[in-house]
């Protein structure tokens, strides 16, 4: 990372202002702001690996402000207002770039995909909520990413569009590794789509890092249909805990069709733990990660049962 | 090559940005690169925008961007292009302080006073949003805003006392 002190004049004749400590990118780039979908799948197709779309920005510019990504091109999709705004028909479905404030205040959203509010409130602070869009947070396919975790548990699918055509890849099959999915970069990501959650249904997301408005160390987000005293369908979903957001499918599987208890939550807690494959860095050891899945998962999972209409744990 | 203005370096890459702040229009130029804190700073000349830390974390450049928060150190001046925009300098009436100025003035809300402009453009999306937010919610809000001298219970009360003001003022003048 460098910091170049430049002084800067105003242009007009107000003369020279003092020098600032302001960081100008270093490289330049086009900049286009196409007005539909089409247009915006076309420059992809011309620029392809030298360009980037850009809606929040909010990560994007740190990167290119770091010198770690030098776009030859960013393809602005702020004019492109058919991506944006949440439509719930039997199921949900997200603008790529709706905010992900306004996913966290969507009615559809925290009535019936509650994990997926949670998560969204606790992205980051809420300027960087109100800039950031849902379909950014999927594209960086970050493992620490906090929607990501919420959308796998709901079976969330991503719809892809390009020039060559539409494809809808599920977002369990969409993430490599950390940065990388199988989005190919000629390729525009028009929506996440949740199919129905009904009243049998309950979710929630656990977050675990310093402040909440932080990147996580841990997170995980569940989800439960329940029938009577059981649950009939789980899923648990992790994050910062692997090279991608993860589905703890054996702990998932665990929990199904069995009676619900503490002893229960606990297990499939322990399994999610196992499943789990996290490292040490800045933010948290492994060993501490691996610990606090187990936790988390439990508490999600009872805070999901209790929504579902299930009976208190004792 | 360090004194040389973005703007003016003889780049290619020069546009015309039109944008309403404070509720004038203005036009500047701007390379694809320039950031909309740098255009507003040195080619506007509203250096009311502070830049702290540069990547979206310290809240000091906040402005309002067609009502909404923005980073304007994470937003380049071409994606706001058309746009109305808000900055601190917007606040005040003339040289009458505005509510929120004067609470944050009563309650030693400000104490360098460098976050101090990205903490008033918050609160005032904040009070707009929310005219009665608790303390929690205040909390929240400006979670996105850090003030070095840490200051936060002063911010905190000038917030509470700015949305009692602005309450009493609209409920006595409609």
């Amino acid at each position: 990372m460098t910091t170049e002190v430049l002084k800067v004049t105003r242009s007009g004749d107000e003369g020279v202002l003092p020098a600032t400590n302001t960081r100008v990118l270093v490289t330049e780039f086009e900049y286009s702001r196409p007005a539909s979908v089409e247009e915006a799948c076309s420059e992809l197709a011309e620029h392809g690996d030298d360009a980037r779309l850009i809606a929040g920005g909010t990560d994007l510019i740190v990167q290119m402000k770091m010198e770690r990504l030098s776009p030859a091109r960013l393809i602005s999709l702020a004019s492109v207002s058919e991506l944006r705004g949440i439509t719930a028909d039997d199921g949900l479905t997200i603008g790529a770039t709706t905010s992900v404030r306004s996913v966290a205040r969507s009615a559809p959203v925290l009535e019936r995909y509650t994990a997926l509010a949670e998560a969204c409130e606790s992205f980051s602070t809420v300027p960087v909520m109100v800039m950031a869009t849902i379909g950014g947070n999927i594209r960086n396919a970050s493992p620490a990413s906090d929607s990501a975790p919420a959308l796998l548990a709901f079976d969330a699918v991503v719809d892809l569009v390009s020039k060559s055509g539409e494809r809808a890849v599920a977002l369990s099959d969409l993430f490599t590794g950390p940065g990388k999915s199988v989005i190919r970069a000629d390729e525009l990501v028009r929506s996440v789509r949740l199919p129905r959650c009904g009243a049998e249904t309950g979710s929630a997301f656990v977050k675990v890092a310093r402040v909440m408005a932080d990147i996580s160390k841990v997170a995980a987000a569940v989800r439960v249909v329940r029938d009577g005293d059981r649950i009939t369908e789980a899923r648990i979903a992790l994050g910062s805990v692997a090279p991608t957001p993860l589905l703890a499918m054996e702990a998932a599987g665990s929990l199904r069709d069995k009676q619900v208890d503490a002893a229960l939550l606990d297990e499939a807690g322990r399994i999610a733990a196992s499943e789990s494959a996290p490292i040490t860095d800045v933010r948290s050891t492994d060993e501490y990660r691996r610990r606090i899945v187990a936790t988390i998962v439990r508490d999600a999972l009872e805070s999901a049962w209790l929504r579902a209409g299930g009976k208190e744990i004792s | 090559m360090s004194n040389v203005a973005p703007v003016s370096d003889g780049s290619q890459d020069l546009r015309v940005i039109r944008v309403v702040v404070n509720g004038e229009t203005h036009t500047g130029m701007a390379e694809s690169r320039t950031l909309l804190s740098d255009f507003l700073r040195h080619e506007l000349g509203l250096t009311g925008t502070h830049v702290g830390c540069e990547q979206g974390v310290c809240g000091s450049c906040t402005v309002l961007v067609d009502g909404e928060l923005c980073r304007s150190c994470l937003t380049f001046a071409a994606q706001v292009e058309g746009s109305r925009i808000e900055t601190v300098e917007g606040i005040a009436d003339g040289d009458e302080l505005h509510p929120i100025q004067r609470a944050f003035q009563d309650n030693h809300g400000l104490q360098c006073g460098f976050c101090t402009p990205g903490m008033l453009i918050t609160t005032r999306a904040l009070i707009e949003s929310n005219p009665d937010p608790s303390e929690a919610e205040i909390r929240e809000h400006l979670s996105g805003n850090v003030c070095r001298c840490t200051g936060y219970a002063g911010i905190v009360a000038a917030v509470q006392q700015a949305a009692r003001e602005i309450a009493s003022a609209d409920g006595g003048g409609a």
